[in-house]
């Protein structure tokens, strides 16, 4: 019989090193040839596949020419354009297949998981790097000529399985080859390893790609919502209403975040602690109504009510120690590792805390004492500064944390509060000064507070890009574009875990905002 | 020991006359071997044919059967020396190796294999590294080909071509008393076909015989006078007697009509991406039938004149396709037809690039390009418009949206620890010179690490630090994989920088096998292997030859460790080369091999610990400091359904194998308390679930006492505790 260009079936798949890639490969081969059609398939193997972006390519042809007849004649890597089936094992993997020209709207299938494996560059910004996965779903809408696409990662987890299953599912489900269901059933049996979660994870992908439909691509797991119920002894309860009550003097644009700062609040502390966060932000929109923020949505009170919870809820040991002591923790990490009743659980916490942190728990007046003493200072890093491995699970170490959990009732006496409240009181200052000239800096000066976070010398990294932003600002104020310049600083600090291109656009505004007098 | 276990598929190696091999074409090539009555077998491991070395590795029951012998070679330079029994006796010998880091490294032996000349037919299966996913793609086979006198066969990338290629390599270098090159391509190596087996033969000399029977013969030695002679016999024997095979046998083979106005002349192993874009301008069917004559060059060097001068004959343009630089086979081409006064036109680098992969787009245009010049009227009408159809033009750009994805490092990789401790070094005694090697740890060049300066040369590691080796405020660092170490760098690096009185520091990188080419065993291999000779520590070697300072880690996860002896390393007050041995197996290789042994451990009902690390959300900041020291794939981001926080945090995902670098660079690196290791205890025992349980009530007691003075938020009204 003879045979047309077209009858050759074309077939890539775009992996992340590690995914099963070959395995995949190895079933389409089978598949195909127990189906009688010629097939020739190529992979790059080595060093070159490890975590990295591979490729697998297949090409097929219905009813084999007998062997002694002349054979066709296989490509034997992709080319631009000229792919009828493409499968993607990660999101950004489709992204990178249209990119390379892979996928064609006449005629290309697009098979991908909409699941993100997040690259090196992606996690290592300070900030948030994440890809934008909406322009890589807009893109495969518009090229392919078919899209098949949903979580395939987690149907293969779910079935204790890897994704080159639930792929080989969101093939066959596809229809994008004439095979029966029961063939790639077939073919997952006789390779051997696996069967029973490889066929679960099979079938659960076939079914979901026979739907149809596109899933929105999961760009990065969502951690459960954020805490908004409260439930306790009844007269915290009704002390907590009066607070939740007092929300609803504010904006609506204002109400979610002041909500949720207040949550966060009395969760870190106690109620009055949250009364005086409604205090303050009531203070600070006052301002904002004297400075015509009704125009603006209330922008500046919005990022008030968001940074100036962030910033009392500063991340000191005893917020640490009380997090890792409560009992929904526990129950998280027991559903993170699938622990079963029968199995036990045993959890070991990483810390280091240093000598500054350990001051920062002494009363006010005795910290200052002795952060003026450097010999003491020394000594005292000598005993506490060292990495400890606690294992919260056992009386003693859950005692550690539980006790220091419990200096909670203390805190606003000791050194850090002070050092934190000045801090606060000062950014605050800043901002309202600016407030009545320029309502956007005062907005951008409260988004500065974004810089500081993490702990030990992340934290003083952070202060320190705070700092020289917020001089960035001081330089800026009165000019026209200062807003934006604060912000660009920001973004320059975000962007950039050693600080060297913020020094650089530091330098930037400091030629032009002092004429080069600085 | 290998990544990849070929046990189920060399069993096809024994099948007989008749029966139809199916596989991947590394396996076929083996088969090949076998079927022609090889004598010995050797060579080294590195992309394209690591998987050759695992098949031979794999299939010594099956080698010995035959009366076959099988060395892992020491390096490329042993494995071509060893194609020496071929030189006095007619035994065949293959050795195979990567190109052309690996001829470059044989090239010494292979000159002085090509100068006496063999007996036996000798084989080097060279697997070419050039283009998409290669890690060495530059430079080309050809060019040692030509300047040893070696013939080199390019066969088309099917199974039957390459196996037909096998014997007929045997032959001609027999023929011709030449060692002979066979080329085979990355994906060649990796194809997936079929072709019609034969019986394995015996090879009727065994080197086990040989040796009985010493041969010599004064005038196969390389040494004067003998090698004067040797030099002309290259080109007025030699030479001559390979163009006769080639001819004879028809190892160039003739495709389309013979008469025709052009022609195109093709490397055999370009041969399918040529009929593609044939196809896809319509000149030839799925089957290859072309409608414009193409002569596939099997053999690319020698070329046979007339054979060439025949087929150019008439032609009013040629196509040469060609692929990598220098353009040899161009230049070859045209001294050919200058020597015959023929002026027909040649194209070739002018409408294909000069460097670079011929992919099918590439292919594609430079078909269309020279046809449009040469041959308008065979090109269809949609082909004739001079620029690319616009169908494409409306793609959405995503080139500032995809983010580039180097290899790296693997999950739980022992690697990643040795280079965050070199961070954190760096953090406090500022940047060093660093040089690196060949393998895995390079992939320290890519982000997060970003460390390392050049890359000169398998086991050059330290030796291209030479030049710092003495004097100067701070050391110069250099690393090493233990497959560099014993393949070259033992000599070339170590002793190198005794002898010199090297003032350097090294750091040699022991995954307890050659991890980056797949896992194949080296000396300082920890496990048996039953044919090879395992558990020499790279420690012995190290001091044997000299080195006063070494320091062992046996765990590189120990972050603190780590960084702590490269610390002292760099400052001691010890003269002489300082090296730090840090070894961990491949996570890669132990999973595969402890996974399913944990696995029936657990069904068994044995007491079985899994650990996985987690990052407590609310405890992260959103930093991200602890990715910069990390790159771990299992380490990653989520993002939080919270209005207050701005930035994803930290999350380890369930690929997690729990080595522990995360936690311990948190430690060393004193960046937050968020990380924790958790255990889960399959099949605990008796005792030790009681106490647990009772620990777990006293805890709760404590959790619930607390709880009970202060509001529970929860995410949704009514929601569990």
């Amino acid at each position: 019989m003879s045979h047309q260009l077209d009858d050759i079936v074309k077939l890539a798949v775009l992996a992340v090193g590690g995914q099963g890639g070959g395995v995949l490969n190895s079933w389409i081969v089978d598949l195909a040839e127990s189906n009688g059609w010629a097939v020739q398939a190529t992979s790059v193997a080595g060093v070159a596949q490890r975590t990295g972006a591979t490729i697998y390519y297949i090409e097929m042809l219905p009813n084999a020419p007998d062997p002694q007849a002349p054979q066709p004649v296989f490509a034997l890597a992709p080319a631009e354009q000229d792919v009828d089936i493409l499968l993607a094992a990660e999101w950004m993997e489709a992204g990178r297949a249209m990119m390379r020209r892979f996928v064609t709207a006449d005629r290309t299938v697009l098979i991908a998981s909409s699941h993100r494996a997040l690259a090196v560059l992606e996690k290592t910004a300070p900030a948030d790097a994440i890809a934008d996965d909406r322009a890589v779903l807009e893109a495969a809408e518009k090229m392919s000529a078919r899209l098949v696409a949903f979580d395939m990662e987690e149907i293969a987890q779910q079935a204790g399985s890897v994704i080159s299953a639930s792929l080989f599912g969101a093939l066959a489900g596809s229809g994008a080859l004439p095979f029966p269901a029961s063939s790639y059933e077939e073919t997952i049996r006789k390779s051997g390893r696996g069967v029973e979660a490889s066929l679960a994870a099979f079938q659960a992908a076939r079914e979901r790609a026979e739907k149809g439909g596109v899933d929105l691509p999961q760009p990065v797991k969502t951690a459960a919502s954020a805490p908004r119920f409260a439930d306790g002894p009844k007269r915290l309860l009704t002390r907590w209403q009066a607070l939740e009550a007092r929300i609803t003097d504010m904006p609506a644009a204002v109400q979610k975040l002041a909500h949720a700062g207040l949550v966060k609040l009395v969760d870190y502390q106690d109620l009055d602690y949250g009364a005086a966060y409604l205090d303050q932000l009531a203070g600070l929109h006052d301002l904002d109504k004297a400075a015509g923020g009704a125009d603006r949505e209330w922008l500046f009170t919005q990022q008030a009510a968001k940074y100036l919870a962030n910033a009392l809820c500063y991340d000191d040991i005893i917020r640490v120690a009380d997090l890792k002591s409560r009992a929904p923790r526990w129950q998280r990490i027991e559903e993170e590792m699938s622990a079963r009743p029968e199995n036990l659980l045993q959890v070991t916490e990483y810390v280091h805390p240093g000598a500054a942190e350990f001051i920062s728990l002494m009363p006010a007046g005795l910290g200052r004492a002795i952060e003026k003493r450097p010999a003491l200072v020394r000594f005292i890093d000598r005993r506490v500064n060292k990495g400890r491995r606690v294992r919260s699970d056992q009386i003693g170490g859950f005692l550690m944390f539980w006790m220091l959990g419990g200096l909670r009732g203390w805190r606003r006496k000791l050194l850090r509060h002070a050092v934190e409240t000045a801090h606060i009181e000062g950014w605050l200052e800043a901002a309202r000064s600016a407030l009545a000239k320029d309502y956007d800096l005062a907005v951008a000066i409260l988004r500065a507070r974004r810089l500081i976070k993490g702990y030990s010398d992340t934290h003083t990294r952070g202060l320190g890009k705070f700092d020289k932003v917020m001089s960035g600002a001081g330089l800026l104020a009165g000019r026209k574009d200062a807003a934006e310049w604060t912000e660009r600083l920001i973004r320059t600090a975000l962007a950039d875990p050693k600080g060297e291109e913020l020094d650089g656009a530091l330098q930037t505004v400091r030629s032009f905002a002092t004429d080069g007098q600085a | 020991m290998a990544e990849r276990s070929f046990k189920k598929e060399v069993e096809q190696l024994r099948i007989g006359d008749g029966q139809v091999f199916r596989g991947e074409g590394i396996l076929a090539i083996t088969k090949a071997l076998l079927e022609n009555g090889v004598g010995y077998v050797g060579g080294y491991q590195g992309a394209p044919i690591s998987h050759l070395m695992d098949v031979l590795a794999d299939a010594e029951d099956i080698l010995s059967e035959l009366g076959v012998r099988f060395e892992a070679s020491a390096s490329e330079a042993t494995a071509a020396a060893s194609l020496a029994a071929s030189v006095h006796y007619p035994i065949r010998g293959a050795v195979t190796f990567k190109s052309t880091v690996g001829t470059n490294v044989a090239s010494d032996a292979l000159a002085n294999l090509a100068s006496g000349g063999v007996t036996g037919g000798a084989l080097v299966i060279i697997g070419e590294d050039y283009g998409e996913g290669s890690s060495i793609m530059q430079e080309r086979v050809h060019a040692f080909a030509m300047k040893s006198q070696i013939w080199l066969l390019d066969p088309r990338p099917n199974l039957p071509s390459i196996t037909a290629a096998v014997r007929h390599g045997f032959e001609l270098s027999e023929a011709s008393n030449t060692p002979v090159m066979m080329e085979v391509r990355i994906r060649c190596c990796h194809v997936h076909g079929s072709f019609e087996a034969k019986d394995n033969q015996r090879p009727p000399l065994t080197v086990a015989e040989a040796l009985s029977n010493p041969k010599r013969d004064t005038g196969r030695i390389v040494l004067p006078p003998a090698s004067y002679v040797h030099e002309k016999e290259k080109y007025s024997k030699r030479l001559p007697a390979a163009l006769d095979y080639i001819r004879k046998n028809k190892l160039n083979e003739f495709f389309g009509p013979r008469e025709a106005a052009v022609g195109i002349v093709v490397q055999g192993g370009m041969y399918n991406g040529l009929i593609r874009a044939l196809q896809r301008v319509g000149l030839a069917d799925i089957y290859g039938n072309s409608q414009l004559p193409i002569y596939v060059l099997n053999v690319t060097y020698p070329l046979v004149e007339d054979e060439l001068l025949g087929f150019c004959e008439g032609k009013q343009s040629i196509l040469m396709v060609e692929e990598g630089q220098p353009d040899f086979l161009e230049q070859n081409l045209r001294a050919i037809l200058h020597k015959d006064n023929s002026t027909l036109p040649v194209s070739g680098k002018d409408v294909f690039p000069m460097a670079g992969e011929y992919t099918g787009q590439v292919m594609l245009e430079g078909v269309q390009k020279w046809l449009a010049k040469a041959a308008p009227h065979m090109l269809p009408d949609a082909n004739r418009a001079p620029n690319q159809p616009a169908a494409d033009t409306d793609m959405p750009d995503l080139s500032k949206t995809v983010p580039p994805r180097p290899p790296g490092f693997c999950t739980g990789c022992p690697e990643r620890p040795i280079f965050a401790a070199m961070k954190l070094v760096e953090e406090e005694l500022g940047p060093h010179q660093i040089s690196g090697d060949i393998g895995c740890h390079l992939f320290s060049i890519m982000p997060p690490f970003e460390i390392g300066g050049t890359t000169m040369g398998y086991g050059l590691g330290p030796a291209s630090n030479s030049a710092f080796h003495g004097g100067g405020e701070k050391r110069p660092i250099s690393i090493l994989g233990d497959g560099g170490f014993w393949h070259n760098g033992l000599n070339s690096s170590i002793t190198n920088a005794v002898f010199n009185k090297s003032d350097g520091v090294t750091i040699i990188v022991d995954n307890y096998y050659s991890a980056a080419t797949g896992g194949q065993d080296v000396l300082s291999s920890r496990a048996d292997n039953k044919s090879k000779s395992t558990k020499h520590p790279i420690a012995a070697a190290v001091e044997g030859v000299g080195v006063n300072w070494v320091r062992q880690i046996d765990r590189t996860y120990d972050v603190g460790d780590m960084r702590d002896t490269l610390r002292e390393a760099l400052t001691t007050e010890e003269e002489g080369p300082k090296v730090i041995i840090a070894s961990s197996e491949c996570m890669l290789n132990r999973q595969r091999r402890e996974r399913p042994q944990k696995a029936a451990m657990v069904k068994e009902g044995r007491r079985v610990e899994r650990p996985k690390f987690g990052v407590d959300e609310d405890v992260c900041t959103g930093d991200h400091a602890c990715m910069r020291l990390s790159g771990c794939p299992s380490l990653t981001l989520k993002k939080l359904d919270d209005p207050l926080r701005d930035d994803p945090v930290a999350y380890i995902d369930q690929s997690c194998v729990g080595c522990g670098n995360c936690g311990e660079v948190a430690d060393a690196a004193v960046l937050c308390p968020s990380f924790y290791q958790a255990d889960l205890v399959h099949n605990p025992g008796w005792f030790e679930a009681r106490m647990a349980g009772l620990r777990r009530a006293v805890i709760g007691w404590l959790q619930r006492r607390r709880a009970a003075g202060r509001l529970q938020f929860q995410p949704a009204e009514g929601s569990g505790a």
